[in-house]
């Protein structure tokens, strides 16, 4: 969808209060421009989840990498170069056979910026924000996931400060993939938790 | 406050419907992106908090706040922010515009991030395995702790450090408290169903249980 509207219409009422007050600030010397459009940049081209799967496809591969991750998260990820806001306190969790794990912010729109980038429109919603925590079967057969109901699963509430990456199964038949070959197959539902099963794809470009 | 934001466990929302991840764009309207960076711009003026941040936004009329779309929620914030703190009076303008971050500035200040972790000389109360009860004192200030949660048993699943603790964050006073992911089972909760939720709760939130 695009702001790019006919003559006839009016810009909507959060355009021009935005504006507004883009204006004033900048005319107050408060914001500067060229600020804003980088921090708009960083987000829209620089930090997005392919920074995820590129931890999750290095934990994968690399078991004392899994280990560092599970003792300090934050560390291990920043390794990688992934550090700052919204990553500042990092945790792992870990799909198995017997567990499939979900994040949601149930309070607003936590969400781990530096290894996913900005929460999808999904993610902030309030039926995802509402039924994660008290019926995340239901939630994830609205993504197409069927889990099995003798998968446990843990659906983990962003409270706090803590940022949750879900480290998704690796595929099978994926012995012979580098890391960056692995890492395309990592999608961001995966590392939130509302996919489970990643796909092997014939194009590994 | 348990206002229009605290959503854990509401029922009649209607479908998610995701948007497919393919082809899905960070921000769907120019003015998103703008109200995004200004957020964050006035935030590193260093006049609110992350939890004022958020505290701003879930004060609004609850009918509003969800009729709102995401970033109109944010702009209100601001605008609320703004106008509390008087930002745009000559005084603090004066002041502040010092403090305006420039375009070089960014990458660093986006990669430091803004730690929430506190040294301490004490020792956390609770330890995994503790079954604790998450107090029933519905805060009416800000706070991080669900509705859904008040009053329910749970198991202490990890000691996550000293953190600044929100409910006195809200109100300007930096203070730490240990913080736990605190597992509940969704019998407990929701009376039914198979599957753990685990929220991150602070010490004061929670009273220890004796094991019978």
């Amino acid at each position: 969808m695009s702001d790019q509207h006919d003559h006839t219409t009016p810009p909507s009422d959060a355009e021009l209060r935005t504006k507004a007050l883009e204006t004033l600030l900048i005319e107050k010397g408060l914001v500067n421009s060229q600020a804003l459009n980088a921090l708009i940049d960083t987000y829209e081209n620089k930090v997005g989840p392919r920074n995820g799967a590129m931890v999750v496809a290095k934990a994968w591969c690399d078991s004392n990498y899994l280990d560092w991750l599970r003792s300090d998260a934050t560390g291990a990820i920043g390794s990688l170069g992934f550090t700052g806001r919204q990553g500042e306190h990092m945790k792992i969790v870990e799909n198995t056979d017997s567990i499939h794990n979900l994040v949601v912010c149930t309070l607003c729109s936590c969400y781990p910026w530096t290894v996913l980038g900005l929460p999808p429109v999904w993610y902030k919603s309030a039926p995802y924000r509402a039924r994660a925590v008290s019926d995340p079967r239901g939630v994830l057969a609205e993504f197409g996931t069927i889990v099995a109901e003798k998968t446990n699963i843990r659906v983990w509430d962003s409270t706090a400060e803590m940022r949750y990456l879900v480290i998704p199964q690796r595929p099978v038949g994926t012995e012979n993939f580098g890391q960056t070959e692995l890492a395309h197959l990592v999608t961001r539902n995966s590392m939130i938790g509302v996919e489970r099963d990643l796909q092997v794809t014939g194009d590994k470009t | 406050m348990n206002g229009g934001h605290d959503l854990g466990g509401v029922d009649g929302l209607g479908p998610i419907n995701p948007e497919p991840e393919a082809v899905e764009s960070v921000f769907h309207h120019e003015w998103e992106k703008r109200a995004f960076a200004l957020t964050l711009a006035c935030g590193f003026l260093g006049q609110w908090n992350l939890d004022e941040s958020r505290h701003a936004r879930e004060r609004q009329h609850p009918a509003d706040y969800l009729k709102n779309t995401y970033y109109e929620n944010w702009l209100q914030g601001l605008e609320t922010l703004l106008a509390e703190k008087r930002l745009l009076e000559d005084e603090n303008i004066q002041k502040l515009s010092s403090k305006c971050i420039s375009a070089d500035s960014v990458d660093d200040i986006l990669s430091r991030g803004g730690p929430v972790n506190m040294p301490t000389d004490t020792t956390p109360a609770f330890h995994p395995g503790d079954d604790v009860k998450v107090m029933n004192n519905h805060i009416t200030g800000h706070t991080r702790v669900p509705r859904y949660c008040a009053g329910r048993i749970g198991v202490i699943e990890a000691v996550q450090g000293f953190h600044v603790f929100p409910d006195a964050n809200a109100l300007g006073q930096r203070t730490g408290q240990y913080l736990y992911s605190v597992r509940i089972s969704a019998q407990e909760l929701w009376g039914r169903d198979s599957h753990s939720v685990y929220v991150d709760l602070w010490q004061p939130h929670l009273t220890s249980v004796r094991k019978s």
